[in-house]
């Protein structure tokens, strides 16, 4: 498998997602599975897949010793696996910005020169698909499309894409072009396409040209939240309800149609205080936006939180709120049922097609999503049933069950070899 | 001998309008005009006024050997006088014919019996009156909202001098006993009730023209040769259902009006007569008690009250609803008592399940809204606004009691003051009368002293009520 994210360090869902789905094909058995990550740290868990990372895979040859490579990279991978890798490389690439291992440099983020850094992923992934069997390739986001088409010409073997996003659904339509490219060439090449939706698949086949059969919906999972998060206290004093948007504030998430329900809110209801918690390109206006609306005092925005940051900020919660303009699933909301707030999503969102226990609204509908906050926040039996029932639902929704579908897909194209 | 009592319900809730909580102590309207108006006016034109041309040309054919029942709700009945009046008019000609008996339900078709008994005795009796004005009929035999029926219940229906009641057979409390027999109620024995033989009843409204149905498609010979096959014993068969199954739930082109139209004459072949509800219970014996501690129902699977009160959002509109129904009890504002009739209508709670397959299903069916919860904020927005207006009827800080005592001291004092007004009027008039001098004054004997409403009966009925609550109260504290 090739991504970009694993946990612990991630950047969005992205890292989650393929961490779930990974642990849900391990829990079904009999799988072997290989990560390929760009940067790893060392803390990833290790126990259901091998890691490889690409910034400790040679591509030009260095004579260094077993125990300079324990120091230098041993927390990361077995030295035995970088001799390994070290003898399967296929061609020069001394002429490349190379390191005292013959490895390439990644920042493992979404740095400016991304471009480069996808290239670079995909000349590494040259010399692993000649060390590492496999009988499938397996590819998460078009970031490391490039890198399975090279490891398909390579071994041969079929290649799976996982679409965990489109570039449809980032830019509101706004496509770019490169980017585009790189996604369309990933699903040519693929022999079968994953899409964590079925919105998402309807765009691959739509926009992409991509045909139906070999396009699947695989939905998003959830992993069970631990005891520690469950159990952490809700801060002390609260007097009024919480209304809470979590995410990147920029154009996909509909942070806008958030601050306008708020506004319709707050004109009725007084003990309610709004939060959007998250950065992105978008927050300024939105700052400016609150001010021009009059409701700063009630509204506020805590910046970027990450790790038990987010499940506190959830505890403190009342409503979630995820308006998205377009989301190919969209995780958040099921672990904020997990934590037993009551969530408001919008129907073009993935994970409302799995979802029941939830307040669905089309996120342009601000009037409907300030008459669903209005009823939670003031009828407590809705509050109550949507909690209840939203924990009881989102506790069935498994990784176990998507990677045994995922397991399918690979048996069916294995079967067709 | 055997006879098939047929009995048809009509019902019609008045459907809310999406109701904001912007419009909440703002506007006061709540109803979506024009979704009843096309909706009972679609299934009218489908359903009811084909049906009842279809029943009058039978009665006509067969004169009294065909009979049928009718439950009309009173939220039915005024869509109807509203949109559709041929339909009242066409049902008048039914009610003449004498081979067409009423029945009594709640007025809301609402939930009261499980709630409010008072409400409940309240609204039976406007039902009745309205089916009096309307028919010329004093309903002998009860039928709650959807069947739903329960030994409380049946001692209520008793203390009104119902003879009979009518409720669904459902398995769980049957067991092996068959519906097809009259039974009595155990706690109030001299009740009877008369059971719907589900098989046969739903054969006919939801499977007719099924075609996956091993007995597609179902002839009227068949049909009564199947209830001419059941045991000699069991002589009643209790045919019920909603009235949109001719037209709208069976589509006209499955034959369902043919079918209809042919029943009476396999029936008289076999000896099967056809008799309504009052009939049954003039003639039949109960063969035994029947004991029903919780709640049942025609609805859902479960054949309970779990399709109105099967969740945490359903229970907490009805308790918030019927929370105010002693302060509305008091007040005399007519639209406030409109409103309260039609937010009672059970329809708003089955709208708000959230049952899942095949129940889930008929219940987002008969929903004008997209979700459960979508249900729930619009009729709880409306409530709100309906509770805002009764509290500001009266000042808040007064107890029920008190208030209730001074209205009657008010009220008395009004009767009062007319008499008195009157009185003095005739006085007046006897004086002009007097300067003539041709007669002496005479003391006026026919004047009635004024009639002084009893305070006894209303506190007997309270001190009920607040038992009720204290209970509750103690109940929910533990």
């Amino acid at each position: 498998m090739f991504g970009w994210e694993f946990p612990p360090h991630i950047l969005g869902g992205l890292g989650t997602a393929s961490y779930g789905l990974t642990k849900g094909m391990a829990q079904n058995g009999d799988m072997d599975i290989t990560f390929v990550i760009p940067k790893p740290w060392g803390d990833e868990p290790k126990d259901f897949a091998r890691i490889i990372g690409a910034n400790c895979t040679p591509v030009a040859w260095r004579d260094v010793s077993w125990d300079y490579i324990q120091q230098r990279i041993g927390n990361v991978m077995d030295p035995q696996t970088y001799y390994n890798l070290r003898d399967h490389i296929y061609s020069d690439f001394n002429y490349m910005s190379t390191n005292d291992l013959g490895c390439i440099e990644f920042s493992g983020r979404y740095p400016d020169n991304l471009l480069e850094e996808i290239n670079n992923y995909s000349i590494v992934a040259g010399v692993i698909a000649r060390t590492v069997d496999c009988d499938i390739i397996h590819s998460h986001d078009w970031l490391t499309y490039p890198a399975g088409i090279h490891a398909k010409q390579v071994t041969g073997k079929p290649l799976v894409i996982h679409v965990h996003a489109t570039d449809f659904d980032r830019s509101r339509g706004n496509v770019n072009p490169t980017v585009f490219n790189i996604e369309r060439d990933g699903m040519t090449h693929a022999d079968h396409i994953i899409t964590v939706s079925n919105l998402t698949r309807q765009t691959v086949i739509e926009k992409y040209g991509i045909p139906a059969y070999k396009v699947t919906t695989v939905h998003n999972a959830v992993e069970p939240l631990s005891e520690e998060l469950l159990n952490l206290e809700a801060p002390p004093g609260k007097t009024s309800k919480v209304i809470t948007f979590l995410g990147r504030i920029t154009m996909q998430k509909g942070p806008e149609y958030f601050v306008e329900a708020a506004a319709q809110v707050l004109s009725k209801v007084h003990n309610a205080q709004f939060v959007m918690a998250g950065s992105g390109d978008m927050m300024e206006k939105m700052i400016r936006l609150v001010a021009r609306r009059g409701i700063s005092d009630r509204f506020h925005f805590t910046g970027f939180l990450k790790g038990k940051q987010v499940y506190e900020m959830l505890k403190a919660s009342d409503v979630y709120i995820m308006p998205s303009v377009s989301e190919p699933f969209g995780i958040s909301p099921l672990e904020a049922m997990q934590m037993g707030v009551p969530s408001i999503i919008s129907k073009q969102s993935g994970c409302a097609e799995i979802l029941e226990n939830v307040i669905k609204v089309d996120y342009w509908d601000t009037n409907a999503i300030a008459d669903a906050i209005y009823s939670i926040i003031k009828y407590p039996a809705m509050y109550k049933q949507l909690q209840e029932q939203g924990l009881e639902e989102v506790s069935k929704i498994v990784w176990k069950k998507a990677g045994a579908k995922v397991i399918d897909i690979y048996r069916n194209l294995i079967g067709q070899q | 001998m055997k006879a098939i009592c047929f009995y048809f319900q009509i019902h019609q809730p008045f459907r809310l309008k999406n109701y904001r909580f912007f419009d909440i102590g703002n506007d006061h309207y709540y109803y979506d005009d024009f979704a009843n108006d096309e909706i009972i006016t679609r299934i009218a034109q489908r359903s009811y006024l084909p049906a009842n041309e279809m029943l009058l040309d039978m009665i006509r054919q067969y004169g009294d050997k065909f009979k049928v029942a009718f439950s009309i709700s009173g939220t039915a009945l005024e869509q109807l006088e509203i949109y559709v009046p041929e339909f009242i008019d066409s049902m008048k000609d039914l009610a003449a014919t004498g081979c067409v008996e009423f029945l009594s339900e709640t007025y809301a078709h609402s939930l009261a019996s499980l709630e409010d008994s008072e409400e409940f005795i309240t609204q039976v009796k406007v039902h009745d009156k309205k089916i009096y004005q309307l028919f010329g009929q004093h309903p002998k035999v009860f039928r709650n909202t959807e069947l739903i029926y329960s030994d409380d219940i049946s001692a209520l229906v008793a203390s009104m001098g119902f003879k009979g009641a009518i409720t669904d057979g459902a398995k769980h409390i049957l067991g092996w006993k068959s519906p097809n027999y009259i039974y009595a109620s155990a706690l109030a024995p001299k009740l009877k009730l008369m059971l719907k033989n589900s098989k046969l009843s739903d054969d006919i409204s939801f499977r007719f023209s099924n075609y996956e149905w091993e007995s597609y498609p179902l002839t009227a010979d068949k049909y009564i040769d199947w209830i001419a096959q059941l045991p000699d014993e069991e002589q009643i068969i209790n045919l019920f259902m909603n009235y949109e199954t001719f037209g709208e739930l069976q589509p006209r082109e499955s034959g369902i009006f043919d079918f209809m139209r042919a029943l009476p004459r396999f029936a008289a072949q076999r000896g099967i007569e056809f008799w309504t509800p009052s009939e049954v219970l003039a003639k039949m014996k109960p063969v035994g008690q029947l004991a029903v501690p919780y709640p049942i129902s025609w609805a859902d699977e479960a054949r309970d009250t779990s399709a109105w009160l099967g969740n945490t959002l359903q229970n907490e509109a009805v308790k918030k609803l019927y929370s105010i129904a002693e302060r509305v009890h008091l007040v005399q504002d007519r639209r406030i008592k409109q409103d309260w009739y039609y937010l009672q209508a059970s329809d708003h709670f089955f709208y708000m399940s959230t049952k899942h397959s095949s129940d889930g299903s008929v219940h987002s069916h008969y929903s004008p809204y997209e979700s459960p919860y979508a249900a729930f904020t619009n009729y709880m927005n409306v409530l709100s606004d309906f509770m805002i207006r009764v509290r500001e009827q009266f000042p808040e800080s007064i107890e029920n009691e008190e208030l209730n005592a001074l209205l009657l001291t008010i009220r008395n004092q009004e009767n009062e003051i007319e008499q008195l007004n009157r009185e003095v009027e005739m006085m007046r008039r006897n004086i002009v009368k007097d300067t003539t001098g041709d007669f002496p004054v005479e003391p006026e004997k026919d004047v009635p002293t004024p009639k002084k409403e009893r305070a006894e009966k209303k506190p007997a009925a309270k001190k009920a009520t607040t038992k009720k609550t204290a209970t509750k109260k103690t109940a929910t504290k533990k």
